[in-house]
């Protein structure tokens, strides 16, 4: 049992005009096998914390803390904290050009496992997560993100998920630019991986779309930069129902 | 042994082919009171049935065609005897003819080369430069109609090396030249591919890769001169830098001459600047004397490593520096790729984790 703690979370980013902050406070626990949705309006800051847990480069954190276990996870490179097993499904997964799924796969499953998985037994591994995402055999060999579709990309993420079997993941807005069919395929392969491990999920969304398919134990509000409001599923059907409204005009 | 003829003037500088190059280094080649040995410095390593080389006085085997590089003007001064190489009419071969220097003294010296391919021949020619040398080199290509030569020139000199070099094609109707010029090694590395037409329906296919760190000078000018109608150039090349003082310079000249219609041209310059200290000079040139043309475009970029890249990998638990080589790795993947020959490919790539190793520590 894993618990991942988000406590008093400020964050700020660098612009042109000086600091803007951010994350006004975000306080979050999420323990092992738990779902937790965050929706909220574009421009809330979601994503925000999403990379701040991450460690990209790009966000100051100005105050709080976030631990995993109680370890310090804003003290770890961002390397550090994916092998202390947190793992961002990204929004807008980034091209690597000349840097095949392939190569990129066994290279992170071997940073994530300490050792290189044996050869035989991981080309099965992954074929076999491929082939439960729909994914075509011959994916493996393109270069990583470069000119996948919207869907390519999101199952793409879901697959590392599988193979690198993190404790908690956060998926950032993986229902975005999917069409029913690929929402489906993506959401059951999550249902899957969680159904076999005791991952913790951060689940960010927009829409309460996805929330037909993987079901959250809670749902929070987000606005203008923290959790507004925090209840269970049924908090998911107001939103659906009244929209953001209540939260961005109060 | 050198002989100063009158034609010759050492550049100053101040010449627009010679204003990017530290003229300090070139350990006297260009410099008429040295002496310059003419060398027969190539050798065959990994012969092919079809394929022959011989030493013929240069008398005998006068240059293909005129230069106004100094080097070479100085080159072709002192050199007494040429290696020819000559692949036969017909010939199809699939497997690479693989040549290296020798006789190379790390002396101020220099080489000519013939490099003849007969009529509709099939063939690759990879040519390994390595270890010490202060050589001014010229290699010419004749290419018969319809043949098609693929050449490799790997320059992976010592940290010394000197390499004054020009390779000059001349392509006659429907031949196909493919050029891969990779440049990893070496102090002072100037490079002048170069390709001219006798024919329409002719190609070149100009593809280079080059990684500079502390202190080198890589320097590639390019010159496509499309003298005929109807024929085609592409030319791609890569560059990497890292380390203090690391200089690299492409000149990237295409004309498109009146009598040129029907031409098809693209030249792309990409260079990745790894640390601060660094400097890539990037010039595309492109001169167009006739509309009637199919296309003709250029485009150069220098930029530095991109952070989002190295987030994503990192942020699957890549070490920093792992995810560094893979970036790098994959920026050259388009070009190293083409060389299809995996032992070279594996050799290039560890030399470049290695500079870029040292560079970092
Ligand atoms: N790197 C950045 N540079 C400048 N502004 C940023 C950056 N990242 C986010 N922002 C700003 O922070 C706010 C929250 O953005 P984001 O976290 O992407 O929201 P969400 O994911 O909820 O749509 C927005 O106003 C956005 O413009
Ligand atoms: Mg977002």
């Amino acid at each position: 049992m894993s618990t991942l703690d988000i406590k008093g979370l400020q964050v700020s980013v660098a612009t042109e005009a000086g600091f803007t902050e951010i994350l006004r406070g975000v306080d979050l626990t999420i323990k092992s096998g738990e779902t937790h949705a965050i929706m909220g309006p574009n421009g809330s800051g979601k994503s925000t914390l999403a990379y701040s847990i991450a460690g990209h480069p790009k966000y100051t954190i100005t105050g709080g803390s976030v631990t995993l276990d109680g370890a310090d996870v804003l003290a770890m490179s961002v390397d550090e904290r994916a092998r202390a097993g947190l793992f961002l499904a990204m929004q807008y997964p980034v091209e690597v050009p000349g840097v095949s799924v392939t190569n990129f796969l066994r290279t992170a499953a071997t940073a994530i496992r300490g050792e290189a998985p044996k050869v035989r037994t991981w080309v099965g591994e992954v074929k076999e997560a491929m082939k439960a995402l729909n994914m075509d055999t011959n994916f493996a060999e393109r270069n990583v993100n470069e000119g996948f579709s919207g869907g390519e990309k999101k199952r793409h993420e879901i697959l590392q998920l599988e193979l690198l079997k993190p404790k908690f993941a956060i998926l950032d807005e993986t229902d975005s630019g999917l069409d029913v069919d690929a929402l489906r395929i993506v959401s059951e392969g999550v249902n899957r991986i969680k159904g076999n491990s005791d991952l913790g999920i951060l689940l960010i969304t927009h829409y309460t779309r996805i929330l037909r398919y993987i079901k959250p134990d809670f749902v929070h509000v987000f606005a203008a930069g923290k959790i507004v409001e925090a209840g269970g599923p049924e908090l998911a059907d107001k939103l659906e129902e009244k929209g953001y409204a209540e939260y961005t005009t109060a | 042994m050198s002989t100063l003829t009158t034609n010759y003037l050492a550049p100053t500088g101040r010449e627009e082919a010679w204003r990017f190059t530290p003229l300090a280094r070139v350990g006297g080649l260009l410099d008429p009171s040295t002496a310059i040995e003419s060398v027969n410095s190539l050798r065959i390593t990994s012969p092919q049935p079809e394929i022959k080389l011989s030493v013929k006085s240069a008398e005998n085997l006068p240059a293909l065609s005129e230069s106004d590089d100094l080097a070479t003007i100085r080159a072709r001064e002192v050199i007494d005897e040429v290696t020819h190489i000559e692949v036969s009419a017909n010939a199809q071969i699939s497997e690479p003819l693989i040549i290296e220097r020798s006789g190379l003294t790390g002396k101020p010296q220099a080489s000519r080369t013939l490099i003849s391919c007969g009529v509709n021949s099939h063939s690759t020619i990879i040519l390994n430069n390595n270890g010490d040398a202060i050589l001014a080199d010229e290699i010419e290509f004749d290419l018969a109609p319809g043949s098609n030569l693929t050449f490799i020139s790997l320059q992976e000199w010592s940290a010394k090396a000197v390499h004054l070099g020009r390779q000059h094609a001349v392509i006659s109707k429907d031949a196909t030249f493919n050029s891969i010029v990779i440049t990893v090694g070496g102090s002072l590395v100037r490079l002048l591919p170069t390709v001219e037409y006798s024919g329409p329906g002719s190609s070149a296919d100009l593809q280079g890769l080059y990684f500079a760190t502390d202190g080198q000078h890589l320097e590639h000018r390019l010159h496509v001169n499309h003298n005929v109608p109807n024929a085609k150039s592409r030319v791609n090349y890569k560059g990497a830098l890292a380390g203090d003082k690391a200089h690299t310079v492409w000149i990237g000249d295409v004309y498109i001459r009146a009598n040129a219609e029907g031409t098809d041209t693209y030249e792309l310059n990409r260079n990745l600047l790894l640390s601060d200290g660094a400097r890539a000079d990037s010039v595309p040139n492109l001169e167009i004397e006739t509309g009637e043309i199919v296309g003709a475009g250029h485009a150069s970029t220098t930029g530095r490593f991109d952070d989002e890249q190295l987030f994503y990998l990192s942020s699957r638990g890549i070490p920093a520096e792992i995810a560094r080589r893979l970036v790098i790795r994959g920026f050259f993947a388009e070009i190293v790729g083409k060389i299809k020959n995996e032992e070279i490919e594996n050799r290039l790539m560890d030399r470049i984790d290695s500079e870029l190793a040292k560079v970092e520590a």
